[in-house]
């Protein structure tokens, strides 16, 4: 090992910590056996498919309305969250009031709270006879089994995605800089609006993101609220699994391979928002 | 916490008139926090009460009956049984990928790191799907598992096979930052004066990142126990015996038997808020050596 000259073309630079070999081999077979395997065989399933059947599955009306209503509510949940999520990360950052730290450690619950209870829970309390529902049913609004219901089932999900991604950008803004901005004559609306805000764009992009794919994918919150009227109210993990119940597994496969694609080609924007907030603010968000 | 500071001079002291120029008027303050505070009490808090509401609304009494059904018992032994099996799992692999990971350079680690992200990207209900094509009787597995008579779909192991998939990155992606962070001088100082590698490992490295361990298997073991569209995908809903705890509260609710279904989600709130609770103290405590934790 200590005779090898490190080059280019070498896998590994050379080091004294022991175990490499071990540590790699459990991460790389527990990886493939685990994750690599099962999705490949999705790919291999739905490649198998053969390229016309898998487009007239991909393009059949319902799931067109499905995969647009789970990317469209998720889209509209993420934007609500960016928008309060930067609100409650300031607040959480910048002032003092009671019960901050409750209302802290609460922002993660959406993280900890099995989907299936937010569901029912969120559908009790926006169902037209429930505790909020009943008081906007009267005004004509209808929340829970509508697509409304399924974007503030998403804004649950979402939430600690933005706030948790921008609250540590914020923490870690210099002080001078607003004083800076202050003393060259900027009144605070500028100075949050021209100075900070482009600052933490990168976060709130990627929160935005995170936020975003956890929505398009989200089940279990969605279901009970959702009403799940085929062409309106169906979201596209829903339709997966009405088709394994229907035995049409081609279907179901072709759906789930049109989600991870887009899916992946978020993941990969959202690397690249990563790399370029690192390298333009050198902190990664 | 030095904005706190500079806030509460303003707020408390006569100094509102001399407004410190990096602070908000007092109205936008209070504009802002009464925005996010509504915010919380009506996606946070509220669905939280409403999960205790109901499952009390017909008192204790029918509470505690509804939760010593024997179906619903099973439920929580499977959820725990699937948590003890898939947690480990994922601790074990979550150290051996830290360990490579932070403490090597090599070719290729970018992408690894990506792939350990991938089941955050990836719905759970696809996967669920992923091992429904896998060892469904259409599949090229199923036939052969069927006429050996190995029971995969629709039982434990594929509900186990879920839960570890959707699980998988929560202990690497703790420990990951974490261990980059800390660097490999305090296990060369080790390796230097005699130690073993094992010895280095037990005695350097797992102190160092015991809490950011422990952050990362609380979160998994909450995933763990409260997964729904993966496992229900996997599971077959055959009651008393694939059923775990959520997936009985969506049994229960679609019954319309509502109290009963509430009943079983206070326990998984109830998890939820210990899980806050321990996070929330781990945070506190040992914010520095879980640095890295505030983002998923």
């Amino acid at each position: 090992m200590t005779a090898r000259t490190a080059s280019l073309w070498q896998f590994r630079q050379p080091s004294v910590i022991p175990g490499f070999g071990l540590a790699l081999g459990v991460t790389l077979s527990w990886l493939i056996l685990i994750i690599l395997i099962p999705l490949s065989g999705l790919a291999w399933r739905s490649s198998a498919l053969g390229w016309s059947t898998f487009w007239a599955l991909a393009t059949d009306q319902r799931t067109i309305n499905a995969l647009r209503i789970s990317f469209g509510t998720a889209f509209a949940a993420a934007l609500i969250n960016v928008v309060f999520g930067v609100i409650l990360a300031w607040v959480l950052v910048r002032y003092r009031f009671p019960g901050k730290r409750i209302i802290d450690a609460m922002v993660d619950l959406p993280f900890a709270l099995p989907t299936a209870v937010a569901g029912i829970a969120l559908t009790t309390l926006y169902a037209p006879n429930g505790w909020i529902g009943s008081l906007l049913s009267p005004l004509g609004i209808k929340i829970a089994f509508t697509p409304i219901g399924i974007v503030f089932a998403l804004v649950f999900v979402g939430l600690p995605f933005v706030v948790r991604t921008v609250q540590p950008i914020m923490e870690e803004i210099d002080k001078e800089v607003e004083e800076a901005a202050a003393t060259l004559g900027a009144n605070r609306f500028q100075t949050i609006s021209r100075v900070l805000l482009p600052g933490l764009a990168p976060a709130v992009l990627t929160g935005f993101a995170l936020a975003f794919a956890r929505g398009v994918g989200e089940y279990g919150s969605v279901i009970f609220i959702a009403g799940n009227l085929p062409y309106v109210s169906e979201i596209a993990p829903l339709l997966i699994v009405i088709r394994l119940e229907e035995f049409n597994y081609p279907a179901a496969t072709a759906i789930a391979a049109v989600m991870l694609i887009i899916s992946f080609a978020m993941l990969l924007i959202i690397n690249m928002i990563q790399a370029w907030s690192r390298r333009r603010y050198g902190y990664g968000a | 916490m030095a904005h706190d500071a500079t806030t509460s001079h303003t707020s408390n002291g006569n100094t509102e008139l001399v407004r410190v120029a990096t602070s908000e008027h007092r109205l936008a303050r209070y504009t802002l926090i009464g925005l996010a505070l509504c915010f919380v009490a009506l996606f946070l808090v509220l669905p939280l009460a409403a999960v205790f509401t109901e499952a009390l609304r017909n008192g204790p009494g029918e509470f505690l009956t509804v939760l010593s059904d024997p179906e619903t018992f099973a439920a929580i032994e499977l959820t725990l049984l699937v948590a003890v099996i898939a947690v480990p799992l994922n601790l074990v692999f979550g150290i051996a990928a830290a360990w490579a990971i932070a403490k090597f350079e090599f070719k290729g680690k970018a992408f690894l790191t990506t792939l350990i992200d991938l089941p955050f990207s990836v719905s759970p209900v696809i996967s669920g799907l992923v091992f429904v094509l896998l060892f469904g009787s259409h599949s090229l597995l199923g036939p052969w598992l069927q006429s050996h008579g190995i029971q995969i779909l629709f039982a434990v192991p594929g509900i186990v096979l879920a839960t570890v998939f959707v699980t998988f990155p929560f202990v690497a992606r703790e420990l990951i930052p974490l261990m980059q962070e800390q660097g490999t001088s305090d296990e060369e100082a080790a390796l230097s004066l005699g130690a073993s590698g094992w010895q280095t490992f037990w005695y350097v490295t797992l102190p160092n990142i015991k809490w950011g361990l422990l952050y990362g298997v609380l979160l998994c073991n909450a995933r763990a126990m409260g997964e729904f569209g993966a496992v229900s995908v996997v599971s077959g809903h055959i009651r008393g015996l694939t059923n775990t705890m959520p997936l009985q509260v969506e049994i229960l609710y679609n019954e319309y038997n509502f109290v009963a279904a509430f009943a079983v989600a206070t326990l998984l709130a109830l998890l939820a808020l210990v899980t806050l609770v321990l996070k929330s103290l781990l945070e506190m405590k040992y914010s520095a050596q879980i640095a890295a934790s505030r983002r998923h």
